[in-house]
């Protein structure tokens, strides 16, 4: 919640089953103190989480039109704009994390003689943690932040309002398509960020490290699970998820022109950060005992 | 058609109705005008449901939009179209799709279809050429021509339009304003039209009202309404040189 002057703003919207999103902004009197203000902020977080949940059952629950005429080409599109266009950027990152891990541990382990044991540090890590983390960060960066703004430069130039005076609801026709996209897409990606970055970790082993291709790569499936990759697939997919649901929330959310535009961006990478971050943690707890 | 009982709306803590009481006739050409953030566009919003009143009503024939809900409220809005004050055409399509995307959504047409009377609809707002250019590629008046022809595409009963001419050159403008009238004369549309420009509204409205500070200072036919002793009216016909019956004539004549 933010304050502006005298008057608290707060979108209200979200009536009747279908037509949830009216950017009609309502206006609450000022918290009398201090105790009212944290009481409110927290009653208005549970709203918006609930708001953002909602949304993501109604979207979830119009994916029965992904093969409709309006959106097959909409949920390709997406695909590419959220995927393809972030591979330069998840390419650097994670051929140097891979390259970091490595040498890290690879320093340490050489202590022991161990050094040939990094292709099993760098896969484990990436595979179970690093990978979905750190293409998670990366879209909701990238393709988060965008969705964000776009909703929002909707909203404020009232083309939300013109859809659903048009009956056509903005869920389906925006949500939905980003989030089978990004939901399907992000797998794959972090498949894409694992290789990669172990990919980065066999360049250190051989250039720093003295440990040849053969030795590394053996050494990468030694103790590593298929279990670990399947996890971390699932994180990545719900990593998706999250960041959609966070990005149109936010940008549904948007009112006061270019200044709620650039506020909705901000707080979609920043939520969408901390909700991976404790979600990667939870999944964790949930798979490994 | 349209029926606003009472109807109050506070915004940002300030009123901005105040006490609309308004009926309008099935088939009219209602013209809303008044000064800049009289209201003019919050009125038009209550129409649809955009916006709630605080108290009060609105009637859609014999359906109350001002609380309809869900599905109630998708069928009333589906009987209007609108043309909104900027225009809002989604940008990453074509100006020939953003007009065919009601039917596109809405119907089964095939797409030639749609992509047929799409063109037709341009056309009738003097724009074929612009089908495949893309939103930003057109001036302020042609996004809004757009906008118009996408409200029409539908044939819906109700048509709001919020000042279709503005930012129009005057020869546009009087296209446009035949445009309206001949949806009246022809298909019987009611339009409700809020503009800054008087010669539009007396030349084709069937009523006008005048808006001020969220009330409704004074309505009536064009006649009354050049007729009216209000102060506010008189001050806004003189503001655009019509001082007497004559001079509207001439307006008229255009
Ligand atoms: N979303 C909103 N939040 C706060 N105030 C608003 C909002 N929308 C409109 N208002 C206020 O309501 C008043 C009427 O606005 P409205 O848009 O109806 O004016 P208008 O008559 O259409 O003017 P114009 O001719 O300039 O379009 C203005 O004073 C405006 O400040
Ligand atoms: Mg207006």
């Amino acid at each position: 919640m933010e304050k502006r002057g005298r008057w608290c703003r707060v979108p209200r919207g979200y009536f009747g089953s279908r037509t949830i999103l009216t950017r009609e902004p309502e206006f609450l009197e000022p918290p009398v103190n201090a105790w009212a203000r944290i009481g409110r902020a927290l009653l208005l977080g549970l709203r918006d989480i609930g708001r953002a949940l909602r949304m993501l059952g109604e979207a979830t629950s119009n994916t029965v039109f992904v093969f409709s005429r309006q959106n097959r080409y909409e949920v390709v599109h997406q695909m590419f704009l959220g995927g393809i266009k972030s591979l330069g950027v998840i390419t650097i990152v994670a051929l140097f994390t891979g390259m970091i891990l490595a040498l890290q541990t690879g320093l340490e382990l050489r202590r022991f003689g161990q050094e040939v044991n990094i292709g099993t540090a760098v896969t484990v890590v990436l595979l179970r943690e690093m990978g979905p983390f750190m293409t998670g960060l990366i879209i909701a960066a990238s393709f988060g932040s965008a969705i964000a703004a776009q909703m929002g430069t909707m909203v404020v130039a009232e083309e939300i309002a013109a859809l659903e005076i048009m009956s056509i609801n903005p869920v389906r026709f925006l949500v939905m398509p980003r989030l089978v996209a990004l939901a399907l897409i992000m797998p794959f990606l972090t498949i894409y960020t694992n290789a990669i970055g172990i990919l980065g970790g066999a360049i250190v082993g051989y250039t720093q490290l003295g440990v040849t291709f053969t030795a590394y790569f053996e050494n990468c499936t030694r103790f590593a699970e298929t279990k670990d990759l399947f996890v971390g697939l699932f994180k990545a997919f719900i990593f998706g998820v999250i960041i959609v649901t966070v990005a149109c929330h936010q940008g549904f959310g948007a009112s006061e022109g270019a200044v709620g535009v650039g506020r909705a961006t901000r707080r979609t990478v920043i939520i969408s950060f901390l909700t991976i971050l404790t979600m990667g943690y939870f999944i964790t707890r949930v798979f490994y005992k | 058609m349209i029926r606003f009982e009472q109807v109050y709306k506070q915004l940002a803590g300030r009123t901005v109705l105040d006490g609309v009481d308004l009926e309008i006739q099935p088939g009219e050409t209602f013209f809303i005008v008044g000064t800049s953030g009289a209201g003019k566009s919050v009125t038009l919003k209550h129409m649809v449901r955009l916006l709630t009143p605080d108290s009060g009503r609105v009637w859609i024939g014999d359906d109350c939009v001002s609380e309809a809900r869900g599905r109630v409220l998708e069928k009333i809005r589906s009987r209007f179209g609108v043309l909104f004050q900027g225009a809002a055409l989604l940008n990453w399509i074509s100006a020939g799709e953003n007009v065919g995307l009601p039917l596109l959504e809405r119907t089964n047409k095939p797409v030639f279809e749609i992509e047929k009377l799409a063109r037709e609809k341009l056309a009738l707002v003097g724009l074929e050429s612009a089908f495949d250019k893309m939103p930003a590629e057109l001036s302020g008046g042609m996004r809004k021509r757009v906008g118009l022809a996408r409200a029409i595409i539908t044939a819906p009963e109700i048509i709001l339009y919020d000042e279709p001419t503005s930012g129009l050159d005057p020869v546009t403008s009087r296209a446009i304003d035949q445009l309206i009238d001949s949806l009246r004369r022809e298909l019987g549309v009611t339009s409700v039209v809020v503009t800054h420009d008087l010669h539009s509204a007396l030349a084709i409205a069937t009523r006008i009202a005048m808006l001020d500070a969220g009330r409704i200072v004074a309505l009536g036919t064009p006649e009354e309404f050049i007729q009216s002793s209000n102060e506010k009216v008189q001050q806004f016909l003189e503001a655009q040189f019509i001082t007497k019956r004559g001079a509207w004539e001439k307006a008229v004549a255009l």
